[in-house]
């Protein structure tokens, strides 16, 4: 029954599978296709004939629909797996409910699970790809992958992203995208603080985790590249790790005063959705260096690398033929 | 029937022998340099072979009633022959809980009917393991029960513990304790630290048993009744254990193999074989869990067998059910990670468990004429692998696999009937 082993490469479970080369070589091809993205007719046939199924397990209609147009683009045939109208409830077993699914012929599947490790599992029992859309605490790849790429092109920077400084503040214990987000741009070269409370922290927030940590926002605001501000839940006043909404925007929220000390090129990130008047208390439009809008943006065009990447069988990347021509306003596309 | 065991290297608890072995009925008829083959109906030449008493485990889940697509009496009391043991005692757990006298007695007959090894039901302290009110430790103990725990949970209220031990006094019982404060691993996977950091996986603290362990040392203090701790995992327990056995309080500590040989990395896959309550710790707990053994601090090796069907353990480690098997692989784990002296691990594993689950009568006998015949037969330098498809339980959730285990079990005598031979079960 255990399936015959598989090149791990197949599949993007970790960030830290890629590597920072590995990375790099998405992010590459991610500025292909931006390109793409930015044609009157924003699609190409380098999947076609792939399928590519999504199951999500937990919630997360952005997330789907960023993997979804991602898949179209690329003329992957897509299919949704609904868990609320699935025999899961039904009693089936996850393993069964995927190599139900496999059966019918699918290339990737593309997993959201609120358990972590869910799309390890899946991995190994399965024959297709399975890129991994966010596994409890533990890790988002693909935001990862996005983030990074959103930086790089806002700073106009080829390559990796050697010497930026990067806060990530928040809710890291709960966050996969702090653990993947974090570790991506470690890997690329960014000096990484994590700012939270102890008890948003995981309880080992060593230096394998970030290059710093701190409690105190206020010390680090005036030197930093890119502040990336976490989704503070609700929830997380029910279990005593802070003890209300307001201490928490007051320790650590942008409010309009630690605005006004940010540089004005400090890029702003979230991966959504905000809480406003919570983690960010000033209306990030008049933030200039924003580029939470961008994030979204460049969503698509790395989910199309990474489907690309794992199922495109060593085709020539699509916008490859007229990135040489052209490479420069590819370039340009993701600063926007 | 008469049975001769030439030749055996003889580790009991009056030192070490070689000598011949006769077994008449149910009992050691004869020790003896030299015994005559003649009129023995069976013999088995045991040259090179260690002769101990059978083992006695403290600590196991039969499944049965309840969940006996998991293992049955007599699956389990099979892995248990296998393992050289020949009593164990079965936790309380059970769908029903074993808080009763007809569902002990359900329990004890099942293991006679089966008839590889003494299965000797546990009761649980409070009704239906709830935490709520105390059982009939009376009646049961009238039924025979010695072992009394509400394991799977810790007892939560300090109250109903103080009085739990309070009315234990003098009934001839022991009432042991699964340490966990529940309020600290609500939701746990594994072990709190850099691995379940890493892995974004929520962490059992070790203080969530270190504080219960401290709880119930103190109780035990007050009322000077005393307890047994089952399974315990930490660093700080063992020396909460030392300090409180210094100070001469009656009290006795199990450690399962698991907890002596496996570390948290081990998550790292996903695994939910690898999930077990408490969690797989550091490699300094396990070094302190050696060392507690080796000192005596830790009195016995219990295995926590834990039985669970596969389709439970193949999913995500926050649904998947805690436990593993241990019956089968008891003694070649240890050998294996144990750095003691050989009579010290057979110690561990027979006459120290014997004692406390109140079975020194008829398990971990000195092994002399007049004495009971359970026995156990191993070679303790065959290295060996576990195969998972030939296991006698009727679950596969070992996590040695392709681990090279040292010790094996080759034959295994219970009330005089060799149950397993050459490293098979007769029935």
């Amino acid at each position: 029954m255990t399936p015959a082993l598989k090149n791990p490469s197949r599949s993007l479970l970790d960030i830290e599978d890629l590597g920072a080369d590995g990375i790099i070589r998405i992010l590459d091809l991610a500025d292909h296709m931006a390109e793409v993205n930015r044609r009157p007719n924003p699609k190409v046939p380098a999947l076609r004939g792939k399928t590519v199924c999504s199951v999500f397990f937990e919630d997360s209609t952005r997330t789907r629909l960023s993997f979804e147009t991602a898949a179209k683009r690329l003329s992957a045939d897509t299919m949704t797996f609904a868990v609320s109208q699935s025999s899961l409830n039904k009693g089936e077993s996850l393993r069964d409910t995927i190599e139900t699914i496999a059966a019918m012929g699918v290339d990737a599947f593309v997993v959201r699970h609120g358990s972590s490790g869910a799309p390890h599992l899946i991995d190994a029992w399965t024959q297709a790809s399975v890129i991994n859309a966010g596994d409890g605490w533990h890790a988002h790849p693909t935001q990862a992958l996005l983030d990074a790429y959103t930086v790089r092109s806002a700073l106009g920077r080829t390559g990796g992203l050697d010497g930026l400084r990067m806060a990530i503040v928040g809710d890291v214990k709960h966050s996969r995208v702090a653990r993947s987000t974090a570790a991506a741009m470690r890997m690329l070269g960014v000096h990484v603080t994590v700012v939270a409370p102890r008890t948003l922290l995981p309880p080992d927030a060593s230096d394998a985790f970030a290059d710093a940590v701190t409690d105190r926002l206020d010390d680090v605001l005036a030197d930093l590249d890119v502040l990336y501000l976490l989704r503070m839940q609700q929830e997380r006043m029910n279990e005593a790790l802070v003890p209300s909404l307001r201490e928490y925007t007051t320790r650590f929220g942008l409010t309009t005063q630690r605005a006004a000390v940010l540089s004005p090129q400090t890029l702003i990130m979230h991966p959504g959705p905000m809480n406003r008047g919570v983690e960010i208390a000033v209306d990030p439009a008049e933030l200039p260096g924003a580029v939470i809008t961008q994030q979204v943006t460049n969503g698509i065009a790395v989910r199309m690398a990474v489907l690309f990447d794992l199922l495109g069988s060593g085709n020539t990347a699509p916008g490859a033929e007229t990135a040489d021509t052209n490479s420069d306003t590819s370039r340009e596309g993701g600063s926007q | 029937m008469s049975l001769l065991i030439t030749g055996a290297r003889v580790i009991d608890p009056n030192g070490e022998r070689r000598v011949d072995v006769r077994v008449d009925g149910v009992i050691v008829s004869d020790v003896a340099d030299r015994l005559d083959p003649v009129d023995a109906d069976d013999v088995i030449d045991a040259a090179g072979l260690v002769l101990a008493p059978g083992f006695v485990d403290l600590h196991v889940h039969l499944r049965e009633p309840g969940r006996e697509e998991a293992e049955t009496i007599e699956t389990g009391s099979r892995a248990a022959a296998l393992g050289g043991f020949t009593a164990v005692v079965a936790m309380p757990n059970t769908d029903p809980t074993q808080d009763s006298v007809e569902v002990v007695d359900f329990v004890r007959r099942q293991g006679e009917r089966a008839g590889l090894c003494e299965v000797l039901p546990s009761g649980s302290i409070t009704i239906g393991r709830a935490g709520e009110r105390l059982t009939p430790f009376a009646e049961l103990a009238g039924a025979g029960v010695k072992i009394f725990t509400d394991d799977g949970n810790g007892v939560q209220d300090p109250l109903l513990m103080r009085r739990a031990l309070e009315y234990a006094d003098g009934l001839g019982i022991t009432l042991a304790q699964h340490c966990e404060v529940e309020r600290l691993t609500a939701g746990a996977v594994m072990h709190e630290g850099a691995c379940c950091s890493r892995l974004g996986l929520p962490g059992w603290p070790s203080i969530a048993e270190e504080l219960m362990l401290h709880r119930d040392i103190e109780l035990v203090r007050l009322t000077g009744v005393g307890m047994h701790f089952l399974h315990l995992s930490t660093a700080k327990s063992v020396e909460l254990v030392r300090a409180a056995k210094a100070d001469g309080l009656p009290i006795t500590a199990e450690a399962t193999p698991h907890h002596f040989s496996l570390t948290d990395e081990r998550l790292a896959t996903y695994d939910a074989l690898y999930k077990v309550n408490p969690p797989l710790r550091t490699r300094d707990d396990l070094a302190a869990i050696r060392a507690g053994l080796a000192d005596g601090t830790i009195d016995a090796i219990a295995t926590d067998h834990a039985p669970h069907a596969p389709e439970t353990k193949e999913q995500p480690l926050d649904q998947a059910p805690p436990g593993m098997l241990g019956l089968e692989t008891a003694l070649g784990v240890s050998l294996a990670s144990l750095d003691m002296e050989l009579v010290d691990v057979i110690a561990a594993l027979s006459w120290k468990p014997a004692a406390i689950a109140g079975v020194a009568d008829r398990h971990g006998r000195p092994i002399e004429p007049g004495g009971p015949a359970n026995l156990t037969i191993f070679d303790p330098d065959q290295v060996w692998e576990v195969v998972p498809a030939r296991l006698a339980s009727k679950s596969r959730n070992t996590p040695y696999i392709g681990m090279p285990l040292r010790g094996r079990v080759l034959h295994t005598i219970f009330q005089g009937d060799p149950v397993v031979r050459d490293g098979a079960a007769l029935r």
